[in-house]
């Protein structure tokens, strides 16, 4: 599998996720440029954290209308995999791949610290080397992150097993204490209908290595890969749907 | 264009004295103009100059086998690495933009020394944060706490480097004028470092990254004066930052240096265009002419007075090699960014500029940079009285508190000492994944990529010890720093340092800028640690008092081995709890003493640096060879705040201790919370005992064994305090964000 990392002006987590990828996990990777619509034939696309055009007017809206955005809404619309991470999902949301948008944190701060994630959904291509109810614990940092969505929209991203990870305490129950942001039903990361994408707030990219903490977010990344013990070898662009509700 | 008739009010206006004014008229040989006065006045301002200080900072020592660049050759020192690389690294004051805009004074102050740091060809890897500020009682230091604290979130977090440690100190001398230090730490190959030097004549100059406006004009003169009532309408010398900028030109410089396509390059900070031209002709023995017509501009209508005193963020002075300035401006075009060719080096040394071909200025450039024929002064130092008063304070003239778990709890939930959690939250910490200790630790590390070492930094500084004792006082500052370093497992080498005193004309200031410096140099030649440049900030005082002396010290260490990295917090229950060093029978100047007793007095604790020396060399020795599972610097609030420190684990897991301790003839608050130097908080399991004490013995170093680590719970240092492990870190978790949280928002409405 081939990965692609987009640059953004203001992208300051491309080289993050491009390094764990290419030094920890020895995977082919390579870093794709806003302004062009080439996705180089990879596989799956990155949209990394950062401040993409200083997110000035709100996050993620600028770069949406970037040349690779094209690109990457028709990659994604015919099966193809979008990670989107931290401004990634932001970016993610204002193109409308995925439902529901990111407000301020409750807080009205920038919140940098570690959480522990519980995977909801192990039916996506990210997240199917995990089983349901598995914690992992990387860092957030954002000071835009609390995923807002309707009643409506949240029954149907629950009904239809698209809630991937919720924040939650170390006895894996969600509570406003572990949710660092305000976010909804402490929703952590999303995918589309069909699992393909996958935004989420959390740095997977960050959790890589035991000296940076944690390696929690390899899990991720090898279920990818397909190289997890429990990983199913599952055609990856298939539809899934998961049965797993609240 | 009519431009104002240069009078002696002019003159004086422009903080320039009649002194002053003769050596400019002796320089030129005529009077100057306008424009030209206004180019002298930033130039001559204590914040470009350093008139004031440069001569006692000569006696620092700058020379180690390490050293690839000696202080105030370049933007910012510069340190071998081995394998090729060097770290570069700096500290600088934005105190008094942050006491007028506390969110963009701190956010711009993030903003230049990064810039200081990449205009040398090295990525930034790190920002530290030395703050100080008054009492969060008072609604306006919270304000100010909380501008500041978003300030360097906002700029750091957007433009990409982590926010790793620094300090967060509370005393009321710096009520009105706080102290915000920021430094940044980057990481280059040693064949890519680019000068900060105009060598080539007929090279094109340009300016590249943001447009010119008329933010921060005077803003260095302003860095050179008293905050006043009057500070307040000086707000437009507050420069506004933006860090999304700052992260292009970040990009595109190093870009353009590793294209090989440069003659020099200098950030523009204090006085914009004109320090940048000035002091890179200087330096590479040549003149340079531009014209501020072609300079873009953010408004219409701009002078040239204006243009050259401009001290907008986010531009670059750029040297170009001739025949590479389609490079330039292709790297710059990718970016989109400006880069504006507005002239070119010149012989005969001499800073000419024109506005739309009529000329403005003609001025020799060593008349103007750092380290030329400017203005250099020794100010007149008086002892203030109240050093010997506090020498003679006898400590036993107070009482002992009846209940020392009652003193602990009241420690550990104040400011000073309290978990600064709340602030470093805001920051972010591992952006570019290579922290492996962030900030609430003695030092933080970094990994290096691709090597097997780590870099740990530290920011340290004693105002409080300062102003009692300024010699040792410094000294002590550089001690922690190094201490700090090594229980992290780092070597230390080298500093970087920010002194922020007073009105240098007042003698009292003078002398403990004076003994603050003697004693720093004094520290870095006995520890083997160069001074590699930084930033004096005078003039921090508000109505008739000056700010404590306050030396910051930023440190730099090396971790050979990343297996090496240590960290305070104990690692299992039944491990043993050791003090390595002496315990002496001191109070004074003490967190404890200000804080029980509000009192500012007392001898500032003995240091030994042969016995420090010692010290620190045992403990990474220890560390090298894996005897021990934790170090922690004993140091604000003594033995027992140290111990409870180290009861904080990871993801906040709690241990308890369970300890013995004999006083001897010292007072037992001495014991518990006195500040006596050169200790070291260290746990170790039984197999390492035996190793661990022969070794001491053989250093010379004394090592008490005082307890061992338990569940259960319970803080315990019998006879003294036995209190619950939770409660004692609820006090300390909550304290600043009930401060803080609570009463921000009320203040700001207010």
């Amino acid at each position: 599998m081939r990965f692609g990392v987009v640059t953004f002006p203001g992208s300051n987590c491309d080289y993050d996720a491009y390094a764990a990828l290419k030094r920890v996990l020895c995977a082919p990777v390579e870093f794709l440029w806003h302004g062009d619509s080439d996705l180089k034939d990879v596989d799956c696309v990155i949209l990394p954290g950062g401040f993409s055009f200083g997110d000035y007017l709100r996050p993620g809206a600028i770069a949406r209308f970037s040349p690779v955005m094209k690109s990457v809404i028709r990659f994604a619309e015919t099966g193809g995999l979008v990670w989107g991470i931290c401004n990634g999902f932001q970016v993610l949301l204002e193109a409308e791949l995925i439902p529901g948008a990111i407000l301020r944190n409750e807080s009205l701060r920038f919140a940098c610290q570690w959480v522990r994630l519980r995977v909801d959904s192990n039916r996506t291509p990210y997240t199917r080397g995990t089983r349901p109810g598995d914690i992992l614990r990387m860092p957030v940092a954002h000071a835009d992150g609390a995923y807002y969505a309707d009643d409506e929209t949240l029954m149907d991203l629950e009904t239809s097993g698209q809630v991937v990870f919720r924040y939650v305490n170390a006895e894996g129950i969600p509570d406003e204490k572990s949710n660092p942001n305000g976010s909804r039903r402490s929703i952590a990361g999303i995918s589309n209908r069909e699992g393909n994408v996958l935004g989420m707030m959390p740095h997977p990219e960050r959790a890589v290595e035991p000296i940076l903490g944690s390696e929690d977010g390899l899990t991720l990344f090898k279920s990818l890969l397909g190289t997890t013990a429990t990983g199913v070898d599952s055609p990856l662009r298939k539809r899934v749907v998961s049965d797993r509700g609240v | 264009m009519h431009e104002p008739t240069v009078t002696s009010e002019l003159v004086a206006q422009h903080g320039i004295t009649p002194d002053e004014y003769e050596m400019i008229k002796s320089i030129l040989g005529r009077e100057p103009n306008y424009t030209e006065l206004g180019v002298f006045s930033v130039m001559w301002s204590e914040h470009c100059s350093y008139k004031n200080s440069i001569v006692l900072l000569k006696t620092l020592p700058k020379e180690g086998p390490m050293m690839l660049a000696k202080a105030g050759e370049e933007n910012a020192g510069v340190v071998d690495w081995g394998d090729g690389r060097a770290v570069v690294f700096k500290i600088e004051s934005h105190n008094h933009p942050s006491a007028v805009e506390p969110y963009q004074g701190a956010a711009t102050g993030v903003g230049g020394i990064l810039r200081d740091i990449f205009t040398m060809g090295a990525r930034p890897i790190a920002s530290l944060d030395s703050l100080r500020f008054g009492s969060l009682d008072n609604p306006r230091v919270r304000f100010l706490v909380d501008g500041v604290v978003r300030g360097i979130g906002g700029y750091g977090n957007c433009f990409g480097v982590p926010t790793i440690g620094g300090e967060l100190i509370f005393e009321d001398s710096y009520t009105g004028n706080p102290l915000v230090n920021a430094m940044a730490v980057g990481m280059v190959k040693t064949d890519k470092i680019a000068r900060a030097s105009a060598s080539e004549v007929g090279a094109p100059v340009y300016i590249v990254g943001s447009k010119t406006g008329r933010d921060g004009i005077h803003g260095a003169t302003f860095a050179s004066e008293e905050l006043s009532e009057e500070s307040e309408s000086r707000r437009p010398s507050v420069q506004i930052g933006d860090p999304f900028t700052e992260k292009l030109l970040l990009e595109a410089t190093l870009e353009m240096i590793d294209a090989d396509v440069l003659v020099g390059i200098q950030d523009m900070g204090a006085a914009g265009i004109t320090c940048s031209c000035s002091e890179t002709a200087f330096r590479g023995g040549q003149g340079m002419h531009i014209d501020t017509g072609l300079v873009p501009v953010r408004e219409e209508g701009m002078t040239p007075y204006e243009i050259l005193l401009s001290e907008s963020q986010e531009r670059m002075l750029v040297i170009v090699r001739p025949g590479r300035e389609d490079d330039v401006i292709a790297i710059f075009k990718k970016w989109q960014l400006e880069a504006e060719r507005i002239g070119e080096v010149i012989e005969g040394g001499c800073f000419i500029v024109d506005h739309n071909g009529e000329r403005k200025v003609d001025i020799p450039a060593d008349a103007l940079a750092l380290g030329g024929r400017t203005p250099q002064y020794k100010r007149a130092e008086t002892k203030p009285t109240h050093i010997d008063t506090a020498q003679s304070w006898d400590q036993d003239s107070i009482s002992q508190r009846d209940n020392y778990g009652d003193v602990l709890k009241r420690l550990v939930g104040s400011p000073n000492l309290a978990d600064k959690s709340w602030v470093y939250h805001q920051y972010d910490t591992s952006v570019r994944t290579n922290t492996a200790i962030g900030p609430g630790m003695d030092a933080a590390v970094l990994r290096i990529r691709k090597t097997n070492t780590a870099l740990a930094a530290a920011t340290d500084g004693n105002g409080r010890y300062c102003y009692l004792n300024p010699r040792r006082g410094a000294q002590i500052a550089v001690a922690e720093a190094a201490r700090n370093l090594v229980c992290v497992g780092a070597q230390p080498l080298a500093i970087t340092n920010c002194l922020n005193f007073g009105n240098p004309y007042k003698p009292e200031v003078y002398y403990h800028f004076a003994e603050c410096v003697r004693g720093m140099g004094e520290a870095c030649r006995f520890f083997g640690t160069p001074v590699t440049g930084g930033n004096v900030s005078f003039y921090n005082e508000e109505g008739p008092r000056a700010v404590y002396p306050t030396p910051t010290i930023g440190m730099i260490g090396k971790i050979e081995d990343v297996r090496h990295i240590t960290t305070n917090d104990f690692k299992a229950t039944t491990d043993y709890i050791a003090v390595v060093g002496e315990t002496r029978n001191e109070l004074g100047a003490s967190e404890y003493l200000k804080t029980v007793y509000g009192l500012t007095t007392g001898k500032v604790p003995a240091l030994d640096l042969a016995r420090e020396k010692a010290v620190q060399q045992f403990i990474l020795r220890a560390i090298q060879n894996q005897w021990i599972a934790s170090a922690h610097d004993c140091s604000d609030g003594g033995l027992a705040v140290a111990l409870f420190e180290s009861c904080i684990g990871r993801d906040d897991h709690l241990w308890g201790i369970d300890c013995e301790v004999d006083v001897g003839a010292i007072r037992p608050d001495a014991y518990l919370f006195g500040e006596s130097q050169s200790r070291v908080v260290v746990s170790f399991d039984d197999a390492n005992r035996q190793i661990i004490e022969h070794a001491a013995q053989e250093a010379h170093v004394p090592l008490t064994i005082i307890g061992r680590v338990a569940e259960g719970g319970r803080f315990v240092i019998k006879p003294f305090i036995d209190e619950s492990i939770e409660e004692l870190r609820a006090l300390h978790r909550d304290c600043i964000p009930t401060l803080m949280d609570e009463r921000v928002t009320a203040s700001r409405v207010a």
